[in-house]
């Protein structure tokens, strides 16, 4: 289904303050990365603003893929990641002659994508979340750590050689609440900024940084047991 | 075992990770959060398990054949077709 608030023409009334500025940002994300000195006109973005058929199916079938991922990471089902990669196109399709091209088009492609999955997550009924307070460490009255911390038997980059465990990584990522790993995944998967996810989530700078730090957290707190175990 | 660490306690430290690590406390505070982690061991294995949590996370989803999902023709050819119908 396509969104009728994807549209150029203004916004619904019944538009949250969030979806408004997720809106906002998405009439924003060309202005995002600095054209590159020099760069040759894209010979695709040329074909597209005028019109042409294989064009389009040129776009969709190269950047196609990667926007589905990421829609599958941020929604976790896949009859909504699909609707958002159709609803991302579409919006994409409607706004191409307006795009300048002061960013690459994956990027733009990117961020449209990320907008329409965070309008969906924005549309499901709400659930109540499972509190994160259990996965945050604990501390003693005088303010130590309840439960010492230990290091974890091998190095990052060793335990990410092993299929078992980036398997558990994404795992436990899909066990955050869903706030959190939003935060989480738009942060350090999609690498988008501090002040961009802020703007997407009508959330202030610091928020963001406070709710990343408790993702984090949270994630260290369900790869703790099983890493302490691998050595 | 952080028992007679002075000053910039356990809960301290580990609540404002975030902001020691952005480089965004004031000089005397990140000194102070320094001192700390010299001094305590749980706290030093907790900021390297952190990083290595943010390490493993970025890893666990490659760029690599897993992540770059194929798009499924049915849905390249419903993006066209919507497209199509929008004109």
């Amino acid at each position: 289904m396509i969104s009728i608030l994807l549209t150029r023409q203004g916004w619904s009334p019944d538009l949250t303050g969030a979806a408004r500025a997720a809106l906002v940002y998405f009439h924003s994300v060309d202005n995002l990365q600095p054209a590159r000195a020099g760069s040759a006109p894209d010979p695709l973005l040329a074909a597209l603003r005028a019109g042409d058929e294989s064009a389009f199916e040129s776009l969709v079938r190269t950047h196609g893929g990667r926007m589905l991922a990421v829609a599958r990471r941020l929604l976790r089902d896949e009859d909504d990641a699909r609707d958002a990669v159709q609803e991302a196109f579409a919006a994409a399709f409607r706004t191409i002659a307006s795009f300048e091209g002061t960013s690459l088009i994956a990027t733009w492609l990117h961020r449209i994508v990320v907008n329409a999955c965070l309008m969906k997550l924005r549309s499901r009924k709400r659930r109540p979340e499972e509190p994160i307070d259990d996965l945050l460490p604990k501390f003693k009255e005088d303010g130590h750590q309840a439960e010492p911390s230990v290091a974890w038997a091998e190095t990052a980059e060793t335990l990410l050689q092993r299929r078992e465990v980036c398997s558990l990584v994404r795992s436990c990522v899909d066990r955050l609440p869903e706030t959190y790993r939003t935060v989480l995944v738009l942060r350090d998967l999609d690498e988008l900024s501090t002040a961009e996810v802020a703007k997407l989530l009508d959330l202030s700078e610091n928020a963001v940084k406070v709710r990343l730090h408790r993702a984090r957290q949270a994630l260290r707190a369900l790869l703790d047991p099983q890493l302490r175990r691998t050595a | 075992m952080s028992a007679g660490v002075p000053k910039a306690i356990c809960e301290e430290v580990l609540t404002f990770l975030w902001a020691y690590l952005g480089g965004e406390l004031p000089p005397e505070k990140m000194a102070e959060f320094d001192r700390h982690l010299q001094g305590c061991d749980s706290c030093t294995a907790y900021l390297e398990t952190y990083r290595e949590t943010i390490e493993l996370t970025q890893g666990a989803f490659p760029e690599g054949e897993e992540e770059v999902a194929e798009m499924p023709e049915d849905l390249v050819k419903a993006v066209l077709d919507l497209r199509r119908e929008d004109r």
